[in-house]
């Protein structure tokens, strides 16, 4: 086994900022807003990190795609533990379009090309909250997939997952190489500490283009409107059931 | 003054924030309920490249600050001043494995080496912290009680205390000021008498910032009869020793969560080996750290100008007057274009003074204008901040009220305005004659 872990990394906007949508409807404002990275992705390379330090694995790679400011979430990566990055610079149009799908396709290529004994995601982005990458690259890879892990460890050549699911927890065994993505109760990710943050400087961040690999970036999908959820409505606080049920009345609810 | 009312809006302040689900899982991320009131962050920052003096790593650094501040600090500031005091052996050794306490300071002893320029990024973030006590007692471990000794310290003073102080296992504090002489250093008593092998120390300190939980004191004293610029020593006196009093906790306007001691020695026994440097050289030495301690408190103090306007730009917007916001109102925008305006050209004398030093020059001048204009802006924007916050803006809930009491001692504390002014006088000329 390479004993290499790849792990994706994705640049969203940062889960304080206030989100806007454009005046034209298409989007968000991404502009001058601030970025970080992805917090299930931090859990995702925090794992990693610590299988590394525990010896069961031997390289973190951390991936990300997009334009140039990508590479700026692949240094936080590095000033967390990984040891190198590769950036799929991804701009433009085929940027605004790019979704798990294609995402997919990029980390599939790139685990073949690099013999990649595990890919660690996170399990969803916290701007489209998807929840497909790690799935859809496992079915292209035709890896079997430990998602929503809560722990995580090796064992030999098999990976154990325990799973949060909607009626408590699972535990899967499955063989390596695998797909997993991070659920929040996987680990505290660690602050990147100054002194790594030093070091990450001469680390190597690899870039590549989707031709490179061979990859059609094309979407299947067409964004038709981009609308802000309706505002919420101040509640109105009522004495007893009594005047409750005859406010719901009023309304037209009961 | 309709408090209900207040907190009503306040409510509705917290819970128009989008926040994104998982935050509110308490376990992994335990963010406090201030998290939701926190300001939207500032236009993000010019593209790298193009910024005077930070680059990717100073970005990167504060945005790991950042999180530090945010999961380990602001959730507890409200209890700690509330307390009057703040944890600060847990506090510095979270900073202190993170690397955020030798930024500046050698190697050798787990520093990092780097330049000036990321002590004022590291201060810069600071200021996100929701009070001024804490930056401040973190600001004089890092660069007003360590700096000396980092430069002038002999090997085995800089491993018993330097090394501790910058892992956060020891917290320090700086001796200077007396009951008698605050701005007037030249002036302290507090005298360090030579018996063999030994100083005996005789004297006091007052508004010694960390005093009631420090490890050690880097002590101004007087070591010998000579002129008062020369006659004076910087000691590393361990706090634990017979004889150190620590009088009182003195109870303060603002900055509530750092205590604040009145220190007394009474036959205090050093060995002569933990003077820092030269004997005689103490004053000199410490004046030479005041162009890092002004340009500090300027960093320290921009975002926090930065956050309070941002709050009341938030508050204003949906607070209503007259049937529309209170934002709407042209003297309010305008009035905050206007400090927003100064907060700017603060900002740039401080990133301009740190790229010349950087580089090797003296800024004195622009440092000590950068001070002065700091502590003097600070006041401006509390006073005019927390007038539009109206009643809420007298209550002890709100940000702004607490930065209106902790931002006046700017114009006092590391250099009077008065202090900035005089040496700004000098650089002009303009003094009288003797």
């Amino acid at each position: 086994m390479s004993g290499r872990v790849l792990v994706g990394v994705k640049r969203v906007i940062d889960y304080a900022v206030k989100i806007r949508v454009k005046p034209d409807n298409t989007g968000v404002v991404t502009d001058g807003v601030k970025h970080s990275m992805n917090p299930f992705c931090e859990i995702a390379v925090e794992e990693a990190v610590k299988l590394k330090e525990k010896k069961f694995i031997k390289e973190v790679v951390a991936v990300s795609c997009g334009p140039q400011q990508a590479q700026e979430t692949i240094r936080t990566a590095l000033a967390m533990g990984a040891d190198r990055g590769i950036h799929v610079e991804v701009t433009g149009k085929d940027y605004e379009a790019m979704g798990p799908l294609q995402v997919s396709k990029i980390m599939a290529a790139l685990a073949k090309k690099e013999d990649a004994q595990l890919i660690i995601l996170g399990k969803q982005a916290i701007d489209d909250d998807c929840n497909q990458t790690g799935q859809m690259t496992a079915a292209l890879l035709d890896w079997p997939q430990g998602t929503f892990a809560s722990e995580v460890s090796l064992e030999g050549d098999k990976v154990k997952v325990v799973r949060e699911i909607d009626g408590g927890l699972e535990t899967i065994r499955i063989n390596t190489p695998a797909v997993l993505t991070a659920d929040l109760r996987l680990n505290t990710p660690r602050y990147a500490t100054l002194p790594n943050i030093m070091k990450a400087k001469k680390k190597k961040i690899a870039k590549v283009n989707p031709a490179d690999l061979g990859l059609d970036m094309t979407s299947r999908l067409e964004v038709v409107r981009v609308d802000e959820p309706p505002q919420r409505l101040a509640g109105v606080k009522v004495e007893t059931v009594e005047d409750l049920v005859s406010k719901l009345r009023e309304q037209g609810t009961l | 003054m309709a408090l209900p009312g207040g907190a009503l809006r306040l409510n509705q302040l917290v819970i128009s924030r989008n926040f994104y689900k998982f935050t509110s899982c308490v376990g992994v991320r335990s963010l406090s309920d201030n998290v939701s009131s926190k300001p939207a962050p500032p236009s993000a920052p010019e593209t790298v490249g193009d910024h005077l003096i930070y680059t990717q790593e100073h970005f990167a650094l504060k945005e790991s600050l950042r999180k530090i501040i945010d999961q380990e600090i602001n959730p507890h500031v409200d209890q700690w001043e509330a307390e009057g005091t703040f944890p600060a052996h847990k506090v510095f050794k979270i900073l202190g494995s993170a690397g955020f306490l030798g930024v500046n300071k050698p190697v050798e002893y787990g520093g990092l080496g780097l330049d000036f320029s990321y002590s004022v990024a590291v201060s810069e973030e600071l200021g996100n912290i929701r009070c001024g006590g804490v930056p401040m007692a973190i600001g004089v471990q890092t660069d007003m009680a360590t700096p000396a000794l980092a430069r002038f310290g002999s090997a085995e003073l800089k491993e018993e205390f330097l090394l501790p102080s910058i892992m956060g296992d020891k917290v320090a504090c700086l001796g200077v000021s007396e009951v008698g002489a605050g701005s007037d250093v030249s002036s302290i008593l507090t005298k360090a008498v030579r018996k063999g092998d030994e100083y005996v120390i005789n004297g006091g300190k007052m508004w010694t910032t960390n005093g009631t939980q420090a490890d050690w004191i880097c002590l101004l004293a007087n070591t010998s009869d000579g002129p008062a610029h020369r006659n004076k020593s910087l000691i590393c006196l361990p706090m634990n020793l017979p004889g150190v009093h620590i009088a009182r906790k003195i109870e303060k306007l603002g900055m509530w969560s750092s205590d604040t001691a009145e220190v007394f020695f009474d036959d205090v026994r050093v060995p002569c080996k933990n003077v820092i440097g030269q004997e005689g050289m103490g004053f000199t030495y410490q004046m030479l750290q005041f162009q890092e301690e002004r340009l500090w408190a300027a960093a320290n103090v921009v975002t926090m100008m930065d956050n309070i306007i941002q709050e009341t730009i938030q508050y204003t917007r949906q607070r209503k007057i007259f049937k529309q916001p209170v934002l709407y109102h042209q003297s309010v925008h305008f009035r905050l274009a206007e400090l927003q305006t100064e907060v700017e050209l603060l900002r740039s004398l401080l990133h301009r003074s740190t790229a010349l030093y950087i580089k090797g020059n003296d800024v004195t001048k622009l440092a000590s204008m950068a001070k002065l204009k700091a502590g003097r802006l600070a006041r401006e924007v509390g006073d005019s901040c927390l007038q539009y916050w109206g009643g809420m803006g007298f209550t002890s809930d709100v940000l702004v009220s607490r930065f209106y009491r902790d931002s006046r001692l700017l114009s006092i504390g590391g250099g009077a305005d008065e202090v900035m002014l005089g040496i700004i006088c000098k650089y002009m000329d303009t003094l009288p004659k003797k």
